[in-house]
């Protein structure tokens, strides 16, 4: 899994890449209450607003950390937002993408980098 | 994150206590407040509503009207001057609720006010400490003495569960009505209570010496009824309840007419009334009462599930040019489990049941204007 300095976590799966919010993200949002995802089937551009995630006390915006194509958004957040809290880096996926190119990836930081990041 | 203008955040009595507790700080009225604590924001909200919350109010300003005259109905028919409300009429041992109006009729603060036998007794809010303290020496120095009260913290014990738990501190407390307030004692410590509060639910408030506070904050954590509540819990109770927000519902922009908080100007003091008029702005208002306003602050409920915040234009069609008026407090209502939120409308759109459109980020989605509270209020009458 990789990590970008916005808190979002990317994990490659076959020759797509799953996206997310890191366990951190969320639990400095606090309690999620809804999440507004992407259409499938868009084409984004890196920072590209993509996703708003409204918490009890803010909305706050998660950007697209690739280039690529949405090929599929969660369907679980829409009736169960709070996934997010419970279950960050598993359940509470927000989109695949299928990347422009794979190797963008890499660019960004592992798991010890991103943990040095927010400790 | 180090803000330069922390260095000058006032701190409560209390600010030890929420630090022990994982409060998380923020800047709130130039006072350092705890936003949420570590159970959070949701859950918060909920166990106050099942149980009981205790709340740090000590940033709110207390203040003692005490009548030059030694006679109490002075104070009130001087404290008349500046607000909309037959104070008069208060008696001793009650509380009513009140706002300081200026000469166009805007709200320059909303407050309660107490009759306490031999004096009035006001609370007002934080942001407005400084401005409200000038405002009543200015109009009510001839008549009252005015003291503010810097050595007492105040605390608010609010849902189903607080009339046992201070009963059981303070005795002579559960039998109190909504609204009464009174003298009782915990040991030796003297309590400024009142029967009322910010969230819909029934709860008091508590005015104690600044150097028992911790102790009595103490005493009531130890019940496993009670717990901490943040800001943030504290702002989406009162929305669910329907209760403004100085300086987010209601402001020197808005009247009392528009803001729909007639029930707060007795009889006495309208057309016809004993003592009609005589406050800031009553040419205004007293007309505003006769013809209806331009506007009205309304309920509103967002379809689905993304809430519509503060500053959300409205408007009557989804294609509509013009707003028709603006939301001035929004987010997610826990116990009704949906976005709930509170503006202003245009009056003919302001009925109940009106569709009307809210632009979230550049998109049109539908809201309904509805009655308030949100969630019923449960004060002990």
């Amino acid at each position: 899994m990789k990590y970008t300095e916005d808190h979002e976590w990317l994990k490659p799966e076959g020759d797509l890449v799953i996206v997310g919010i890191t366990k951190h993200a969320a639990e400095q949002l606090g309690d999620i209450v809804f999440v507004e995802l992407p259409e499938a089937g868009g084409k984004v551009s890196k920072g590209d607003n993509v996703v708003v995630i409204e918490s009890v006390k803010a909305a706050s915006d998660i950007l697209a950390p690739i280039d690529g194509e949405i090929v599929e958004v969660n369907p679980a957040l829409g009736d169960n937002p709070s996934l997010v809290n419970e279950d960050a880096t598993g359940a509470a996926w927000f989109f695949k993408m299928r990347p422009a190119n794979m190797a963008d990836v890499d660019g960004y930081m592992d798991e010890s980098a991103y943990n040095e990041l927010i400790a | 994150m180090a803000d330069p203008s922390d260095a000058a955040l006032k701190r409560t009595p209390l600010f030890d206590l929420h630090e022990r507790l994982g409060g998380k700080m923020v800047p709130f009225a130039g006072w350092e407040m705890p936003v949420q604590y570590p159970l959070g924001v949701m859950k918060e909200h909920l166990h106050t509503r099942a149980a009981a919350g205790l709340f740090d109010v000590s940033h709110m300003g207390q203040v003692i009207l005490r009548p030059r005259s030694g006679n109490v109905e002075d104070a009130a028919l001087a404290l008349e001057r500046l607000v909309p409300v037959d104070l008069l009429a208060l008696k001793a041992g009650r509380q009513r609720y009140a706002m300081f109006t200026d000469n166009n009729g805007g709200i320059l603060d909303d407050l309660m006010v107490a009759n306490r036998g031999d004096h009035l007794f006001v609370v007002v809010n934080a942001s407005r400490v400084e401005a409200d303290v000038a405002h009543m020496r200015a109009h009510l120095g001839d008549d009252c003495e005015i003291e503010v009260i810097s050595d007492r913290a105040l605390v608010a014990l609010q849902g189903p569960a607080a009339a046992d738990v201070l009963h059981g501190i303070a005795h002579g407390t559960g039998t109190m009505k909504f609204m009464d307030v009174g003298i009782f004692h915990a040991g030796s410590t003297e309590l400024w209570v009142s029967r009322s509060g910010y969230t819909g639910e029934d709860g008091y408030e508590i005015s104690v010496p600044a150097d028992k506070a911790g102790i009595l904050a103490q005493l009531l954590l130890e019940k496993p009824e009670v717990e901490a509540i943040g800001l943030g819990a504290r702002d989406s109770l009162r929305l669910e309840a329907g209760l403004c927000l100085y300086g987010s519902d209601i402001d020197e922009g808005t009247t009392p007419v528009e803001a729909d908080l007639t029930w707060a100007i007795q009889k006495a003091r309208r057309k016809g009334g004993v003592r009609e008029g005589g406050f800031p702005g009553a040419e205004r208002i007293l007309g505003e009462l006769a013809e209806g306003a331009v506007r009205s602050r309304v309920g509103l409920l967002p379809e689905g599930r993304a809430p519509m915040r503060g500053e959300t234009q409205l408007f009557a069609a989804e294609d509509a040019e013009l707003s028709v008026g603006q939301i001035t407090s929004g987010g997610f209502g826990p116990s009704v489990e949906r976005p709930v939120a509170m503006g202003y409308v245009a009056t003919p759109h302001a009925a109940s049941g009106t569709k009307l459109w809210g632009e979230v980020r550049g998109k049109r989605m539908p809201v309904t204007v509805a009655d308030t509270p949100f969630h019923p209020h449960s004060y002990k009458r």
